[in-house]
């Protein structure tokens, strides 16, 4: 019968298109938009972070780099705590991504200091070596904020013009940089999450020293972009000549030094791999 | 015999050739993309990176190749299906400038980093608003020709058509939705777990509503005219079309799995993904009984050949994708190069192959001649095959092998790999992803080179078979 009639089957198209959709795309608004879900600490973008953000909309980072950590091990252990739908009110448009080519970046803010993110834009394979990004040393220019003011009106952000006059001088990588510190942040995941270290804290491997190598592989790949290939120093402190003993080494590694934007690798290395690290730094050739 | 009907073909004659134009220029931009992602210097920033180059490849695929080509053939289909001329052939006209304006402009604006950051609604808001007068216009013109038929039933493919353009209207509409700072800026109107949700119902539903329904509507036209004998049933055609449109808007959240949306929703999506097998190889099913008694053709007749194994691809792809919507498999491999590895048998195998057919019909009519060479044919049809066979393949075994390592832990329970660790084993695989990408776009010359031929006169003298 509906072979004969378009108009009907039309109509009647539509309405079978907008069961689903009502279900799945219109009732969930309610979901979530519950006040229950809201989460206290999480803010606005700033004036600088938001063009940071726009920054990356424009450079299509999320096509290579998600920002959602699902409630599973191995994206917990390796990006930290899972993301809550609360923290994500402010994006608009979400940038969750759908392609992990690049690691995520959800809990990247205070994971490592402002100068590694400013060397690892300007030239991805000097801190990490063996990466396919490409680089982004053009964002060097000075930032446009003509629109800016407008931007926070529509987006209903509160501002200041004193944040506004703030952004005089800045650079578009000083933006993008402002805003991976900002990531993951609201939500005091990285205090919730610290490990105390305790118990029995003597270097297995004080007196064995045929682990050195093991530990100095380790230290060329996590280690060596930011505490320099001789332990010389550069983004992050020499350790050549670290007299700290063992178990401090151990802690600093394994837990990180929030204050210090040392990040924690005692989740992504483990226990074993860290003491190897340890007994490296602290035993190394020419001690 | 196209003049005395009245049809307006001239307008098809142009989309044909301007999606294949386009659809070059997604597999040439495909085909950088590829080799950017295993040379990471040959990003040139800022306007040919990675990050702008990649929507300008899913948006000259899909809009410029896929939807220029639909319209093509909804103009094509709909004329003679209704046995009626073309309501406005004025309107279609003009909608062919708009459609080469749009992308074009869609290109331009995307590599000048102008992006709402939606995947497939990547487009600024003026560029958008371009892209929804195209389709109203579009709809109305066959909308109007439908209504104004000499032919009173309908064949399923103009069902499938006129579910099209109720279907893509809808999703670009709401997902397209922005506040407008100035003209080249907009955001959306919606913001985090709402604006993913929205983002996935329409995502997800593009490939509903583009990338299933039209290439359906196509297969159902012309596999019975390719083989010479009717589908197989009309009533199984009809079932799957109404189930295929009512489970295909549930299962959006299925690319967000493990995220913030609500699990209920997941479920849901979860649930009715596997459920869409059945519509899926309803269409499956219906294309290989239509081939009872007429198998000898997929030797003798090339179209056959592109249509079944396209069909069949499809077949694949509506398997392999419900099993990624069920929540454990998706904890394993989304985020991976297993995804890309699924669109590409998609868009490579399912909708290029039925495209490629319905080109190869309709040109040498169009143009009153022959096909100039079927050897050049059936070199096209083995390239693009064996293209997107090492370009999925690959992708498919990396992506597992990512996934593996990502996953794997040490016996304290802390991460086996670094996440670098984990990619630097790509490498390998990327380099064989862009062999296969380069495959077929060898393929795609050829397959432009021919019909180029075709519409000059045709046949070559000599060729003594005919397929």
């Amino acid at each position: 019968m509906l072979e004969k009639k378009p108009i009907i089957l039309l109509l009647l198209a539509t309405a079978v298109i907008l069961v689903g959709t009502i279900v799945t795309m219109v009732a969930p608004f309610k979901w979530i938009n519950d006040p229950k879900l809201q989460l206290a600490g999480v803010k606005p973008y700033t004036p600088l972070q938001l063009e940071g953000r726009d920054i990356y909309i424009r450079e299509g980072c999320n096509n290579c780099h998600t920002q959602t950590v699902r409630p599973l091990l191995a994206d917990v252990e390796r990006y930290g705590e899972y993301s809550k739908v609360g923290e994500f009110v402010h994006d608009q448009p979400f940038l969750w991504g759908s392609r992990r080519t690049g690691p995520d970046l959800a809990r990247i803010g205070g994971k490592y200091p402002n100068a590694w993110h400013y060397r690892h834009m300007e030239d991805p394979q000097s801190m990490v070596p063996r990466s396919n990004m490409p680089k982004y040393a053009f964002l060097k220019k000075q930032l446009d904020s003509r629109l800016t003011e407008k931007k926070m009106k529509a987006l209903g952000f509160p501002y200041t013009h004193a944040d506004l006059a703030a952004l005089q001088g800045k650079t578009e990588m000083d933006a993008m940089v402002a805003y991976m510190q900002k990531l993951g942040n609201d939500i005091p995941w990285r205090k919730a999450s610290q490990v105390t270290v305790t118990g029995d804290m003597k270097n297995p491997y004080q007196d064995d020293k045929t682990v050195i190598q093991e530990g100095k592989a380790l230290y060329d790949k996590e280690c060596a972009q930011c505490h320099g290939a001789d332990l010389k120093g550069g983004v992050g402190p020499a350790l050549a000549d670290i007299d700290k003993p063992d178990a401090e080494v151990f802690k600093s590694i394994y837990a990180g030094i929030e204050s210090g934007g040392m990040p924690a690798y005692g989740e992504s290395l483990g226990k074993d791999r860290v003491w190897k690290l340890t007994t490296f730094i602290k035993y190394h050739q020419g001690k | 015999m196209n003049q005395q009907e009245g049809y307006a073909d001239d307008v098809v004659k142009g989309f044909i050739t301007w999606s294949m134009v386009w659809g070059l220029v997604a597999v040439l931009v495909g085909v950088l993309v590829s080799l950017q992602l295993a040379w990471p210097q040959l990003n040139l920033p800022p306007y040919l990176t990675y990050g702008r180059l990649r929507p300008i490849h899913t948006n000259a695929g899909i809009f410029g190749w896929g939807i220029g080509s639909f319209m093509a053939f909804f103009f094509y289909i709909t004329q003679r299906l209704t046995r009626t001329p073309l309501w406005s052939p004025g309107l279609a006209r003009f909608q062919l400038y708009l459609f080469n304006v749009v992308i074009a402009l869609a290109a331009v604006t995307l590599a000048l980093g102008m992006n709402r950051s939606k995947e497939y609604a990547e487009l600024e808001w003026p560029v958008a608003l371009l892209v929804v007068v195209l389709w109203v216009i579009f709809a109305v013109n066959i909308i109007m020709t439908i209504v104004k038929r000499k032919e009173e039933q309908m064949y399923i493919s103009l069902w499938y058509i006129l579910a099209t353009l109720v279907g893509v209207a809808v999703l670009y509409l709401v997902n397209n939705a922005g506040i407008p700072v100035s003209l080249t800026k907009s955001y959306s109107a919606y913001a985090g777990a709402n604006d993913a949700n929205v983002q996935w119902w329409y995502g997800h539903n593009a490939v509903a509503m583009v990338l299933t329904t039209p290439p359906l509507a196509i297969f159902y036209y012309f596999l019975p005219k390719s083989t010479g004998v009717p589908i197989y049933s009309h009533r199984m055609g009809v079932i799957a079309f109404w189930s295929l449109i009512f489970m295909y808007l549930w299962t959006g959240a299925h690319h967000l799995l493990w995220t913030p949306v609500p699990d209920w929703v997941q479920t849901l999506a979860m649930a009715f993904s596997i459920m869409l097998i059945a519509p899926s190889w309803g269409a499956v099913f219906n294309g290989y009984f239509s081939m009872n008694g007429q198998w000898h053709q997929m030797r003798e007749n090339y179209l056959v050949k592109f249509l079944i194994f396209g069909i069949t691809f499809y077949g694949l792809q509506t398997l392999q994708g419900p099993s990624q919507a069920v929540r454990t498999f998706s904890a394993f491999i989304h985020y991976t190069d297993w995804v890309p590895g699924h669109v590409h048998m998609g868009t490579l195998g399912w909708v290029s192959l039925v495209l490629f057919a319905a080109i190869y019909y309709t040109v040498p009519r169009l143009y009153n001649t022959e096909i100039y060479s079927v050897k050049l044919v059936n070199l096209h049809f083995w390239l693009a095959v064996i293209g997107q066979l090492i370009f999925s393949i690959t992708m498919w075994i990396a992506g597992v092998q990512q996934a593996t390592m990502l996953h794997a832990t040490n016996p304290d329970g802390s991460l086996h790999y670094s996440f670098m660790e984990t990619l630097i084993e790509l490498y390998p695989y990327w380099h064989g992803r862009a062999l296969g990408g380069i495959i077929y776009l060898a393929s795609m010359v050829i397959f432009l080179y021919n019909i180029i031929k075709t519409a000059n006169g045709g046949r070559l003298a000599s060729a003594p078979e005919r397929a």
